[in-house]
């Protein structure tokens, strides 16, 4: 029963890093880019939710209900990702015609995690903050097991938006167009898909899914702090590589499984060893099968 | 000497040693994201020896940078089979695995970090930093160094030329290491203490990146990337104290540091010293 309830709770954290882990996983797909900005705008998101939800007399506090101080949150994080477009992967494309030739957008996108992190410092300080939303404490019990209703509702979110996004890559005329991308960008551009419209796009996508998950988090685990998103990046990345870089689905797979690894190490081995299961789990799978479980060959090539 | 300046100064002279570990592969091709891994196998090592073994200062930071090198050695051989992005994560990887085990050894003080009664005072660490620099120097001026640049530029045409691509780099990595566990084992002596959390997730992102800010073509790039990150937060701090209107920028400095790194990488994507610079002011 015990370890049961670990198993369900490990579902609903790695529900979560599937968020992060299919952002990240999409912009590599489609732009060849490791963004590690998409934690840094998880925390944002969730910092701008306290921020405006509760009144402590911090920058900010009007203590707003809590929906619309979510969605102001996801707007920022959005908007935050358009600047780390326009500054990392649309600049480099421009100047040097291959953004992803040198390892320069991976390289600012680092600046902008410390840019963001310290804005956020400044604002509000390093402590770690109490998120209190109305529904965070309520309970389901499942035949004995207890199953948070913010998390059953992120578990549920997570499929239904992948879903929704596995449709719209493979359905619609903009998602073929990400895929010509993907392939090719000087193809795409010769075909006539206007790639500086199209890859916006990508990052609108993958900010606001960051920005959701980190919402669901804040709601989850009723805290958040300037470095929540440190953790988070750690175990998304290592979903992301578990799933195959590119692959949506094996992102969502992946994150889920990092996530019951996660909960369950600590809950056999105590709460130091966490961080040995998931990172060798990682280095074993980059070294002996670096495509991941069910990715593509061809995506992290570049030069770096 | 202030106690102040003193305390940067040295600080200044471990990031450079710090720096050159992770310049000498970005030189040869290969992004190092575990900085913190070889920097704390080197400060837990020397640090256990002085402390446990009673061994001199001037033993132990050999022998630390010894075992870094080993480890760097045998781990590179895994880590140079992944490419790209992938060998990005995998020494982030790596060095988290390291901070995970060091952890988990109670010897070793654990979660709690360990703490040192011998002191590197700021002439060991500044004669050691500057024969840090001077062997890269010379190491880039040899037949090695001119292979680390060809493979850095274009790994094909190197391989045409017949240079020994992995031997170049598995050495690179290695001597990387080497010096990262030199500047853990000043690190330790210079604070007196070390833990996990010395070398957190951020740490391997800043190396790195002032590392590439300074740029990778010449010795002199981790100089410059470690001068701008050590002073350029204390200028501000100082010119915050001077004048209360620009009191703000005490608790931005890192914003500034990260838009300079944007900066940088859209106007100079090579870092900000490069080989032509450096011939410029040769001639000059």
């Amino acid at each position: 029963m015990q370890t049961l309830q670990q198993i369900v709770n490990g579902l609903m954290l790695g529900a979560i890093l599937s968020f992060v882990a299919v952002a990240f996983t999409l912009t590599i797909g489609m732009l060849n880019f490791l963004n590690f900005t998409i934690p840094a705008l998880f925390m944002v998101a969730g910092m701008t939710l306290w921020a405006l939800a509760s009144s402590g007399g911090h920058m900010f506090g009007f203590g707003m209900h809590w929906l619309p101080a979510a969605l102001l949150g996801i707007t920022v994080a959005v908007a935050g990702s358009l600047v780390v477009e326009r500054f990392t992967y649309r600049f480099m494309k421009a100047k040097y015609g291959d953004a992803t030739e040198h390892a320069l957008p991976l390289v600012s996108s680092l600046g902008f995690v410390i840019v963001f992190e310290h804005l956020v410092i400044t604002l509000w300080g390093t402590e770690p903050q109490r998120v209190t939303l109305p529904f965070a404490e309520t309970d389901l019990r499942v035949a004995g097991l207890v199953v948070g209703v913010p998390q059953l509702v992120s578990l549920a979110l997570a499929f239904v938006l992948v879903a929704l996004l596995s449709a719209l890559l493979s359905r619609t005329r903009l998602g073929r167009a990400l895929r010509a991308i993907a392939e090719n960008p000087d193809a795409a551009t010769l075909m006539g898909i206007e790639v500086n419209r199209i890859v916006p796009v990508v990052f609108l996508i993958t900010g606001a899914l960051s920005a959701i998950a980190g919402i669901l988090y804040a709601a989850s685990y009723r805290t958040v702090s300037p470095f929540v998103g440190d953790a988070v990046a750690a175990d998304a990345i290592a979903g992301m590589v578990l799933g195959g870089l590119g692959n949506v689905w094996g992102a969502i797979v992946g994150g889920l499984f990092v996530g019951m690894v996660k909960v369950l190490a600590i809950s056999w081995f105590g709460a130091e060893i966490e961080k040995i299961p998931v990172w060798g789990l990682l280095l074993a799978i980059l070294v002996f099968r670096p495509t991941g479980l069910f990715g593509h060959s061809k995506i992290g090539k570049g030069k770096f | 000497m202030s106690g102040y300046v003193s305390g940067i100064l040295a600080q200044l002279a471990i990031n450079i040693v710090i720096a050159y570990s992770v310049f000498l592969p970005a030189a040869a091709g290969l992004l190092n994201l575990g900085a913190a891994g070889f920097v704390l196998i080197g400060g837990y090592v020397a640090g256990a020896l002085t402390l446990k073994a009673g061994v001199p200062l001037f033993v132990a930071i050999p022998l630390a940078g010894l075992a870094a090198g080993l480890v760097a050695f045998l781990v590179s051989f895994p880590i140079l089979r992944t490419r790209g992005v992938y060998m990005v994560l995998a020494t982030f990887a790596f060095a988290e695995i390291v901070g995970g085990v060091l952890i988990n050894i109670p010897a070793l003080g654990g979660a709690a970090g360990l703490s040192v009664t011998a002191y590197a005072g700021l002439p060991v660490v500044f004669s050691v930093t500057v024969l840090v620099v001077a062997f890269v120097s010379w190491l880039l001026a040899t037949r090695f160094g001119l292979a680390m640049r060809a493979v850095h530029d274009d790994e094909n045409v190197a391989l045409l030329f017949g240079v020994n691509l992995r031997l170049t780099q598995v050495f690179a990595f290695t001597i990387g290491g080497a010096l990262g566990g030199i500047g853990g084992a000043l690190l330790v002596h210079q604070f007196n203490f070390i833990d996990v959390q010395t070398t957190g997730v951020m740490f391997s992102i800043f190396v790195l990146l002032y590392v590439l800010m300074g740029g990778t073509q010449t010795a002199w790039g981790p100089v410059a990337g470690a001068l701008f990150f050590t002073l350029a937060p204390e200028g501000l701090r100082r010119a915050a104290d001077l004048a209360p209107a620009l009191k703000f920028l005490e608790s931005s400095r890192y914003i500034v540091f990260g838009v300079a790194v944007v900066l940088v990488m859209m106007w100079r994507p090579e870092g900000l010293v490069t080989r032509t610079l450096v011939d410029r002011i040769r001639r000059a």
